[in-house]
């Protein structure tokens, strides 16, 4: 053995480490894989040896051969042997490869979850650090359900540093195993409130990634972003921040209201470019959600679009970049307010950055009007000449035609100069793009009647130079366009010049090379080009000339008869037969011109690809009935059934046939309508009867304008679009001289008029008149063809599974009312929870527990959405944004009592959205809302019923100017009611104690931190009881004996405890002594450790939060058997909001109403005394006058406000 | 989200790869050359910014990258991440490493890249921004490799103080005494 280790200790010396490893590859330039293959093998050797040093070298070098490619799965065992080494070197050096080479599939992934959870709790930092690391790149689902207790509690750490690891790292785990999410959730939450700003940010990190997959499910943690965003300084959590809220907003528009103005405030304010560009991005996405009748947000768009020049304007290609992309979103909702930078935007075309101009010509689209689409389309065509890149060009190709085609040609005045850019498009070589052009040749020949004779002449000029398309090597691109030119000279072929050209030049044998179904339109529209020329001679009685053409047609047609393209040969054979058919005829000199033509008689009208659907069914057809009776052979069997399945059957054959006809019958319906719909070519040829008639006037009626006879119909060779751009603007002259006298008489009326018609009208857009006219068929969708989001979503997306919602209520069954458990959800609303909901006994606990538990953790979390689905619709119809603290305690405390206020839990939410719509009204017409209120406020006290039903806050409300408190108060610094109860170097305690309104107990929630390195367990707390207080202990315990604590604490973990308290009187503040005795357990062995502690009950701790009405606490005070004090407090600097947070916080106080710097509140004993109180702020004072049943008890919390009041 | 990490030569060669999803070696490899390709034929004064690859780039994602004099630094993000955020942060990066290796240059980073990793795994976590804070990735680092030269030293005390005069026990003895 110790020969081996010598051994292994001398082969040592000459191993590699990763630098030779580096030095050697690059001295093997030559024979790198060679090299690398030794190595590989040298490495092998290094893994089968004892040491773990030896193996930690091997496997680091294997990270770096990995990292070129090469695969190290194979070694998958010897890096987890390496990840369990106990020292730190080694164990970083094993899990940095396997974060870098295991993945779902790696299969001895699932030997490493002990390893992992032991390096969770290690004491050392750095060993949970690194795990944290490591598993976050390749956690698996298993790993996840198994760890995910164990990262749980460590993201209630000591240590930031691995509390924010552990807070990142719960987004995979959720990603991986989502049933997660919900029970780790109230705990993520309250990291947003860490005091460490690198815990803070993570936790944002996570809800922002989780939230933007599935955002209506965080609607609720507004007010908390919120709050955070008003407060952060933190640039990085700002950004991500503001990012969430561009998510939420077009769910929630009253979000948007709110953001507006702190997000205006940032964009002005800041000075980091990165937050200035998220802030205009979110207050684009509010501007997109809230409804366009809001003329007061002009200024907003006015402002972003400012800065968005500031940024394009920027000699920093990045900025300019982003300004660019900011300014589309804008464009969509806004184009107006785009359209005015259009010199900027034409000026980022010649930029010399690709990028840049690729965001450019995102927004030409919305820049282009019938007035510049020329003069956009002309720089853009010497862009596509200039062009390098084949992608770049293509782009501009699409963009091009996207230009002109949008919304119908709406924007395209002369078709003649359309046909000749798409032509002149055809120059392209190497594009991929052709079938774009062909469907746009297609499109414009047929829909504009009045250029067909234009685009026939241009067509048949792209034939007779087929050879300049088609002759590129790449044939597959451009020579689509070819296809388009044959159809349109075939089927317009009366607007021919020389058609006996075209038709030479259709039959030239060149023409079979073309790919198939290219040739198989050539032979097609040969045919209908033949009948033409055929009827033309004939009408001329030139029989010669006629039987000429027929010739040529058995000569060529041949070729392609032996085309191997199915389609072709088929079509090719049956013409030739035809037209032998024809030169038989002739020679016996029958006319056979009509006969001919008669084949492709009738015009083609464009039709929708929905059309079919709309056709009507006649009366009395039913499409589903039977048009011959089913086969008999069914029948038969029917007849004769087989004893005991003769019923079923039956059903069965009755029922199942026609459905499974119809259903047949929809999918090939569906089927033949995706390919017709897909199919740009597809042009019905005979619409059914009913379609004809109710298309025909509509297409008919259009006044088809003549083309301008000044304009040469015939440009010879191919033409130049440049010269229709003069062309055109001679037209427009023209056009505007005539029309100015009309014009000036009714200028009114088509103002009106000009709004209706056009999307994106610009100035004098409406006096272009277009050449020709374009025909639209009207494409009207069915009603049943809504397109279904569920087709969008990818069934695979992993976040998919995410999509929960964290605020579900539970079913009745599920609520469990025991006593202890009601008293602990008491305990924890969110402000006060600084530790875990769920408690572990163990690391696994049983399964009953554990069910137990999720009962727990669901009732809490449908508290919750209570207090939430409350706070977010009263948050977002009032103002103040600390508001929620003062409410959430009211509910929290109320849900508890009973079934009455649950009703009163409906009613305002009902009452804040009335608030809401209210604040809208206000909006709109201010005066009269005034007036609305006041009498309101009048009716008020008599309409009992209603009022009572009031919330409070949601009265303050309308009294409070619309939309400013939130910022002019400054941040709230946190606020926590858990003060210190006793430290050692073992552990801390902190505590805070509420009050529940029953049974006059009060509830004290311990926070037990283990500071040391050993476990800590058989924590036992003991209290002195005096006559007064005592302590609530299990039954049958005597009065001495201590309450064990249900769990044991590991190092740096952190729990909660809770015990109950019964009081006597509670006019007075309480003290009593008591003792947590332990037991410390570490490597060395255990000791019995004590910590003593004074527990200190205020009369504060004695009040609840219970909200209260204005009536109600009108007449208490009225009532007179309230005996009555006050205290002034000086020197006060928080704002008045702030401070009547903190008495809220702090005393348990709600806000009944609040009159501008006065306010009336109220709160109640857990023995029910009343207390209500009246602030006013002065210059630099509060004064708080109080009333109450018990004088001591007024006294006593007066003056412990007194001390809370002296530190604001 | 961060997917991807990668820092190449000039020349395309690779120096670092972090991926954040899971891709064979075979595709990491064709997505560090198509990078490298998109990248490398770039101006200087060009945005940083480009709308994804082929390969990993679906229309969400973007690859923001940064050149300096012989290396190229490019993240591809979603668009969950700001733009400026994460160009930033590359320079943070970048600040990081001239820290940490005292004056940085290509060679540190070709003989080190385990330690590159170690201090990036300090900044971004499992694709998520873990710490933008320069000083608090120094220091965490410092601290790290601190323990690990204690171990080193506690493995060199055992070795100085040898049974059987085992001197070549280990690395460190290696170094030091031959």
């Amino acid at each position: 053995m110790a020969l081996k280790m010598v051994k292994g200790s001398i082969d040592r010396m000459f191993d590699k480490n990763l630098q030779d490893l580096v030095r050697g590859i690059r001295n093997h330039k030559e024979d790198e894989a060679k090299y690398i293959s030794q190595c590989i093998d040298e490495i092998k050797q290094e893994l089968k040896q004892d040491n773990i040093a030896v193996k930690a070298n091997a496997v680091c070098k294997l990270t770096y051969l990995q990292m070129l490619g090469y695969d190290i799965s194979w070694a998958a065992f010897n890096i987890i042997e390496v990840m369990s080494a106990s020292k730190f070197t080694f164990k970083r050096i094993g899990y940095l490869a396997a974060s870098q080479s295991f993945h779902e599939g790696t299969d001895v992934i699932m030997l490493t979850t002990n390893q992992i959870r032991k390096d969770l709790s290690s004491p050392s930092q750095y060993d949970t650090g690194v795990a944290l690391t490591g598993l976050s790149c390749f956690v698996t689902p298993d790993l996840a359900r198994d760890l995910a207790n164990d990262i749980m509690t460590l993201m209630s750490h000591t240590k930031p540093y691995i509390r924010k690891k552990a807070v990142l790292i719960m987004y995979k785990v959720f990603l991986k195993y989502p049933e997660s999410l919900r029970p780790a959730f109230p705990r993520l939450k309250e990291k947003l409130e860490d005091p460490d700003p690198g815990v803070q940010s993570a936790a944002v990190n996570v809800i922002c990634e989780l939230a933007r997959r599935n955002p209506k499910n965080y609607l609720s943690l507004a007010p908390l972003f919120f709050k955070l965003m008003t407060s952060s300084t933190n640039n990085w959590v700002l950004i991500k921040i503001i990012k969430l809220f561009g998510a939420l907003t077009p769910l929630e528009p009253r979000l948007g209201k709110k953001l507006i103005e702190p997000l205006t405030n940032l964009i002005h304010s800041t000075s980091a470019m990165s937050l200035l560009y998220e802030c205009v991005n979110t207050v684009i996405a509010v501007l997109i959600s809230l409804s366009s009748g809001m003329p007061n947000h002009s200024a907003s768009i006015q402002l972003c679009v400012q800065k968005l020049r500031i940024l394009i304007e920027d000699s920093d290609q990045n900025l300019k970049y982003l300004g660019l992309l900011a300014m589309s979103k804008i464009l969509k909702t806004h184009p107006k307010s785009v359209q005015s930078h259009k010199d900027l935007i034409l000026q980022c075309l010649d930029d010399k950055d690709e990028s840049i101009r690729l965001r450019a010509l995102d927004l030409l689209y919305g820049m282009v009007s019938k007035k510049n689409l020329m003069e956009i389309v002309k720089k853009l065509m010497t862009h596509v000449d200039k062009a390098e890149g084949t992608t770049y060009r293509d782009e501009l190709l699409t963009k091009i035609i996207d230009i002109c085609s949008q919304s119908n040609y709406q924007h395209i005045t002369n078709f003649e100069w359309y046909i000749s850019i798409l032509v002149e498009l055809t120059r392209l070589e190497g594009t991929r793009h052709g079938h774009l052009i062909a469907a746009q040749m297609l499109d414009v020949a047929i829909r504009v009647k009045a250029i067909r004779k234009f685009a026939v002449s241009q067509m048949s000029t792209l034939l007779d130079n087929a050879h300049l398309v088609a002759s590129s090597t790449q044939r597959n691109g451009i020579c689509e366009v070819l296809y388009a030119a044959a159809w349109i000279c075939g089927e317009f072929s009366e607007h021919l010049q020389e058609p006996q050209h075209t038709l030479e030049a259709m039959l030239r044998p060149k023409v079979t090379t073309l790919p198939g179904h290219i040739q198989a339109v050539y032979v097609q529209n040969v045919v209908k080009l033949y009948a033409s020329i055929l009827q033309q001679k004939e009408q001329a009685a030139d029989m010669e000339e006629a039987q000429a053409v027929t010739q040529l047609m058995v000569d060529r047609l041949p070729q392609f008869v032996q085309s191997a393209d199915l389609e072709v040969q088929e079509r090719a054979s049956c013409i030739l037969q035809l037209v032998k058919h024809v030169q038989k005829l002739q020679a016996k000199a029958v006319p056979v011109a009509e006969e001919v033509s008669a084949l492709f008689a009738g015009e083609l009208n464009p039709v929708a690809p929905k059309a079919q659907k709309k056709v009507p069914v006649p009366e009395g057809l039913d499409l589903d009935a039977w048009i011959n009776e089913p086969l008999s052979d069914s029948e038969s069997e029917d007849e004769k059934p087989k004893a005991m399945f003769h019923e079923e059957e039956q059903r069965q054959a009755k029922h199942r046939l026609p459905e499974v006809d119809e259903e047949e019958l929809a999918r090939r319906r569906e089927a033949r309508k995706q390919e017709q719909a897909n199919n740009p070519f597809y042009i019905k040829s005979s619409p059914s009867p009913q379609k004809r008639y109710q298309d025909t006037p509509g297409v008919e009626h259009i006044p088809v304008v003549q083309i301008d006879l000044s304009v040469p119909l015939k440009v010879p060779g191919l033409p130049l679009s440049d010269q229709y751009v003069r062309l055109e603007e001679e037209r427009r002259h023209r056009q505007r001289l005539e029309k100015d006298k009309r014009r000036k008489k009714r200028r009114d009326k088509e103002k009106k008029g000009k709004r209706r018609h056009s999307s994106l009208p610009t100035e004098s857009d409406e006096d272009i008149a277009p050449a020709q006219q374009v025909d639209i068929v009207t494409e009207e969708m069915p009603e049943n063809a809504l397109p279904s989001d569920e087709d969008d979503k990818d069934p695979n997306d992993p976040y998919r599974a995410l999509d929960i919602d964290l605020d579900k209520p539970l079913a009745d069954s599920e609520k469990l009312p025991v006593q202890k458990h009601r008293n602990a959800e008491n305990a924890k609303s969110p402000e006060k929870e600084d530790v875990p909901v769920v408690e572990k006994k163990s690391k696994k606990p049983k399964k009953k527990e554990k069910k137990h538990k999720e009962k727990e953790r669901e009732k809490e979390k449908k508290k919750e959405k209570e207090r939430k689905g409350e706070d977010l619709d009263f948050w977002l119809s009032t103002t103040p944004p600390p508001a929620p603290v003062p409410s959430t305690d009211t509910l929290s405390a109320n849900t508890n009592t009973d079934a009455a206020p649950k009703d009163e839990l409906e009613e305002p939410r009902r009452e804040a959205q009335d608030g809401e719509d209210q604040d809208q009204d206000q909006e709109k017409k201010p005066s009269k809302h005034k007036k609305k209120h006041k009498k309101e406020r009048e009716e008020r006290p008599k309409d009992k019923k209603r009022s009572r039903k009031k919330l409070p806050g949601s009265e303050e409300a309308p009294g409070e100017p619309v939309q400013n408190g939130a910022l002019e108060e400054g941040p709230l610094p946190p606020m926590s009611s858990y003060s210190l109860l006793a430290e050692n170097s073992y552990i801390k305690m902190t505590y805070g104690v509420q009050g529940s309104l029953q049974d006059s107990q009060v509830t004290v929630s311990i926070i037990l931190e283990n500071r040391s390195s050993s476990v800590l367990k058989s924590m036992e707390l003991s209290v002195l009881d005096s006559l007064n207080t005592r302590m609530a202990r299990p039954e049958g315990s005597s009065v001495h004996d201590g309450v064990p604590v249900p769990f044991q604490l590991p190092p740096g973990v952190s729990n909660e405890a809770q015990f109950v308290f019964t009081v006597q009187s509670i006019v007075m503040a309480q003290k009593l002594k008591g003792t947590l005795s332990f037991i410390a357990k570490d490597d060395e062995g255990a000791t019995h450790e004590k910590l003593d502690f004074k527990l200190h009950f205020s009369c504060s701790s004695y009040l609840t939060t219970t909200p209260c009405y204005s009536d109600a606490f009108a007449k208490l005070l009225e009532s007179g058997d309230l005996s009555m004090s006050s205290i002034r407090v000086d020197g006060i600097s928080m704002s008045f909001q702030n401070l009547l947070t903190k008495i809220c916080f702090h005393h348990h106080f709600s806000v009944v109403e609040r009159v501008d710097s006065c306010a009336s509140m109220y709160s109640r004993s857990v023995q029910g005394h009343h207390v209500c109180l009246l602030v006013k702020r002065g210059e630099n004072s509060v004064s708080v006058d109080g009333k109450c049943s018990d004088a001591t008890l007024l006294s006593n919390v007066l003056e412990e406000m007194k001390a809370t009041l002296a530190t604001c | 989200m961060i997917k991807a990490i990668l820092i190449f030569s000039n020349q395309g060669k690779p120096w670092l790869s972090k991926f954040y999803q899971p891709y064979s070696e075979d595709t990491q490899q064709q997505i560090i050359g198509e990078t490298f390709h998109l990248v490398s034929k770039r101006d200087e004064n060009v945005c940083n910014f480009l709308e994804g690859g082929l390969l990993i780039g679906r229309s969400d994602n973007k690859l923001i990258y940064r050149h300096y004099a012989t290396l190229y630094f490019v993240f591809y993000v979603d668009s969950s991440e700001s733009e400026l955020g994460i160009f930033d942060l590359i320079q943070v990066f970048v600040e990081t490493l001239d820290k940490c290796f005292e004056n940085v240059c290509e060679l540190d980073l070709i003989f080190h890249v385990d330690k590159v990793h170690n201090i990036l795994v300090e900044m971004v976590m499992g694709g998520m921004v873990l710490e933008t804070n320069m000083n608090e990735i120094v220091t965490q680092i410092d601290t790290q490799n601190k323990l690990e030269k204690s171990e080193a030293d506690s493995q060199l005390s055992t070795c100085l103080h040898p049974q059987g005069g085992q001197s070549l026990k280990c690395e460190q003895c290696r170094k030091e005494y031959i």
